[in-house]
């Protein structure tokens, strides 16, 4: 493993054919794993919370950062696309989140099954899309995760059910996968995500309700991100402790910020679901640096100073180099490596995403049904006949 | 005549039950009666055993044996795991049925009646009938939401719409209207088998009534496909065209015109998406007179849609008089017996 991100490395590195030294310290000299305190986690109905001390190994590190890195770099991408107007429609993005979506997904298995709600690219990309199926997509093009025809709101992947732009209507959704899953007796869980704006949704205590009394192996995740839309969360909600709001179901508060908090808390989330005890419910705390969407430009409702102290005190892609630097578990350069090597990826995905065709207009009436002969579709006008097949 | 078929139809409901009586099918000699209910019952005891993947959830439908009965003996058979009891809560359990779907079951979500539907609305359209094409055929959703719809006896406003017009507004969906018990095994085993979101409409008051069962629906296999209408009785002179209960005010209408020496052609329609067009062209291309006929509301439904598809297409030259529709009154229900039978 270490080999082989070595050589990533190096060919990056000849490939922008700068002549860098890749790092004086051969890799035997970093550190392999390290432990690190986080914070505790607030707890609802649970004997315990997850340990406060936790082992991150350098791979892990790199992935993460990798990873989150590459969130971020193709929100700010799609942030330009879209104000170039290549990008149209909605577009909520998750920079600022990144822990959340890296975090979890490193605390279940991709047999698992996650579905959330509209500001999804991050996901799609940790539950097995590319960056370049994801921007084509956003740009709307043939290429695309689903053929240009979903948009930014409804991308989807094997065991990923989306990208929904119903506010609160995923949680049913995640719960009855959640219910197929126990159904079919194949120890899988189902994560279904959902904004504090949401978690007033009466849809979402209906699920809870379900999902306890049939001890669904449902994880209900509530992204705290202080605002739904432009309302903050003591203007929405009579209760804020979103972790409490399961009520039956145990909960725990974790600092969506730091990945490592959020591996630990789904990982003891994740085994209280695959033991069979039900439902359980985690509130991640967490920030979008953006608005609600690229039509708010996210500081009517904040102040610029909030935004600024977020990114200076808590960005969750600096926290984590910070301890792997720290801890000598990666060097600058080897990160910045990362960096260029996420840029480049970010650049080749755009110019994929504004060069690839558009779908063509024969595909517009396809897929309206599964396993059906093909059918006629009425069009515009009467005399129009369109046609779909399966 | 126009008059005279609506003036008959309104009062034709007591001749509903005489009418379950009479067999116009023209079955084999083994004949075996039927209520629709049973019917409905076996064709979902048939295809939960055939495929391990089907289950049934919704009020009352296990324990209880299902509000009206039509899921008797499933729970007792088949136990927790397949047919299961939800809490008063539509937009939840349809959404956790669509899930369910999603994840590779085959659900079949029951309303306790349509009008509760419009809770879980969202649901059904949103999140099952669009995700087919929001994700360019990657994601399929095989579930089949029925239970009861319009008009039943004495239940008021709140409980008695029709919901045909609604569901039949929106692609993605398949929408099922069965008149018969044959039609009800039928187009359920059908429905159940297809892949796709299907909206089956039911109807309280033809529970209870008994139909002959042809020999060959008899069979496990038995299934009738989805999107095809039926001529129930062959005629000349007008074509009526209608679904669900109101097939049987058609049939006796058609019997008393048939004194006077107009011969009416009914159709079925059994299926109100995809409407099967052809047969009601062909028949009005022979007849030259249309009426349209339901419980739903007049505005925005399934005869308006008649009516414009026909004007479409190659039968609206062959028409001798405006097609008419006859409906439910444009109002709420009333709850007085005279008021609803009006």
């Amino acid at each position: 493993m270490l080999t082989n991100i070595s050589n990533v490395l190096r060919a990056c590195a000849q490939r922008n054919g700068a002549a860098a030294v890749v790092s004086a310290r051969t890799y035997a000299d970093f550190t392999t794993e390290a432990s690190f305190e986080i914070k505790k986690c607030d707890i609802h109905k649970l004997d315990e919370a997850p340990a406060t001390e936790v082992v991150l190994t350098r791979d892990e590190g790199l992935q993460y950062y990798r990873t989150m890195q590459t969130i971020r770099r193709m929100e700010l991408k799609a942030d330009q696309l879209y104000k170039q107007k290549i990008i149209r429609g909605f577009c909520h993005l998750y920079d600022g989140q990144e822990a959340c979506a890296v975090g979890i997904e490193a605390g279940i298995n991709l047999t698992d099954h996650l579905i959330t709600a509209y500001r999804a690219h991050g996901y799609t990309l940790t539950r097995g899309g590319t960056v370049r199926e994801i921007m084509a997509e956003l740009t709307g093009r043939r290429g695309g995760i689903a053929k240009g025809k979903g948009g930014s709101m409804h991308m989807y992947t094997k065991h990923f059910y989306g990208g929904n732009g119903i506010v609160g209507a995923q949680v049913p959704l995640g719960a009855g996968v959640a219910l197929a899953c126990k159904y079919l007796e194949n120890n899988q869980l189902c994560v279904s995500l959902y904004g504090d704006g949401a978690a007033n949704q009466g849809q979402i205590f209906e699920a809870y309700n379900m999902a306890a009394l049939w001890k669904l192996p449902a994880i209900f995740i509530c992204e705290n991100n202080r605002y739904g839309m432009g309302t903050s969360v003591e203007r929405s909600a009579a209760n804020t402790d979103y972790y409490k709001r399961g009520d039956y179901i145990p909960g725990l508060r974790v600092d969506g910020m730091d990945v490592l908090c959020v591996r630990e808390a789904t990982k003891l989330a994740a085994d209280h679901c695959r033991s069979g005890k039900g439902p359980i419910l985690m509130e991640l705390l967490t920030y979008r640096y953006h608005g609600h969407s690229m039509s708010d430009p996210g500081v009517s409702y904040r102040t610029r100073e909030e935004i600024q102290e977020v990114r200076g005190k808590s960005d969750p892609i600096s926290l984590l180099k910070d301890r792997m630097l720290s801890n000598n578990m990666a060097s600058v350069e080897e990160l910045k490596e990362i960096d260029v090597a996420v840029r480049k990826e970010i650049e080749d995905a755009a110019q994929y995403a504004t060069t690839d065709p558009e779908p063509p207009l024969e595909e517009l009436c396809n897929h309206i049904f599964h396993n059906n002969p093909p059918l006629e579709v009425r069009g515009v006008n009467p005399w129009t006949k369109l046609k779909s097949v399966s | 005549m126009a008059a005279s078929v609506r003036c008959f139809l309104r009062s034709g409901k007591n001749a509903v039950s005489a009418l379950g009586q009479r067999g116009f099918h023209k079955s084999a000699p083994v004949a075996v009666q039927m209520m629709v209910r049973d019917a409905l019952n076996q064709a979902m005891d048939e295809e939960l055993e055939r495929d391990e993947r089907v289950f049934l959830l919704g009020e009352e439908v296990a324990q209880y044996d299902g509000a009206y009965k039509v899921s008797r003996g499933l729970w007792k058979k088949y136990g927790d795991k397949r047919i299961i009891d939800t809490p008063i809560t539509e937009m939840g359990f349809a959404g956790i049925a669509v899930g369910a779907a999603f994840a590779g079951l085959r659900p079949i979500c029951e309303f306790m009646t349509f009008n509760f539907s419009m809770q879980a609305i969202d649901q059904v359209i949103n999140s099952a009938a669009k995700t087919y094409y929001m994700s360019a055929g990657q994601q399929s959703v095989p579930i089949v939401f029925r239970g009861p719809n319009g008009a039943s006896a004495g239940v008021a406003a709140q409980h008695s719409q029709c919901f045909a017009a609604w569901y039949a507004h929106c692609p993605g969906l398949k929408v099922v209207s069965p008149w018969s018990a044959e039609d009800a095994k039928g187009l359920l085993k059908s429905a159940i088998r297809d892949d796709n979101p299907v909206v089956f409409l039911e109807n309280e008051l033809m529970y209870g009534v008994p139909f002959e069962m042809s020999e060959e629906s008899q069979s496990k296999d038995f299934t009738i496909p989805i999107g095809k209408a039926k001529v129930e009785r062959q005629g000349t002179h007008v074509t009526l065209v209608t679904h669900s209960r109101y097939v049987s005010y058609c049939l006796d209408a058609a019997v008393v015109l048939a004194k006077e020496g107009i011969e009416c052609e009914v159709i079925n329609l059994r299926t109100i998406r995809p409407m099967d067009v052809e047969s009601i062209e062909t028949s009005v291309m022979k007849t030259n007179h249309l009426v349209t006929v339901e419980g739903g509301w007049p505005q925005f439904g399934v005869g308006a849609e008649i009516c414009a598809r026909i004007m479409e297409g190659p039968a609206f030259n062959y028409l001798d008089s405006p097609a008419t529709r006859v409906t439910g009154v444009d109002i709420p229900m009333p709850y007085a017996k005279l008021l609803e039978d009006n």
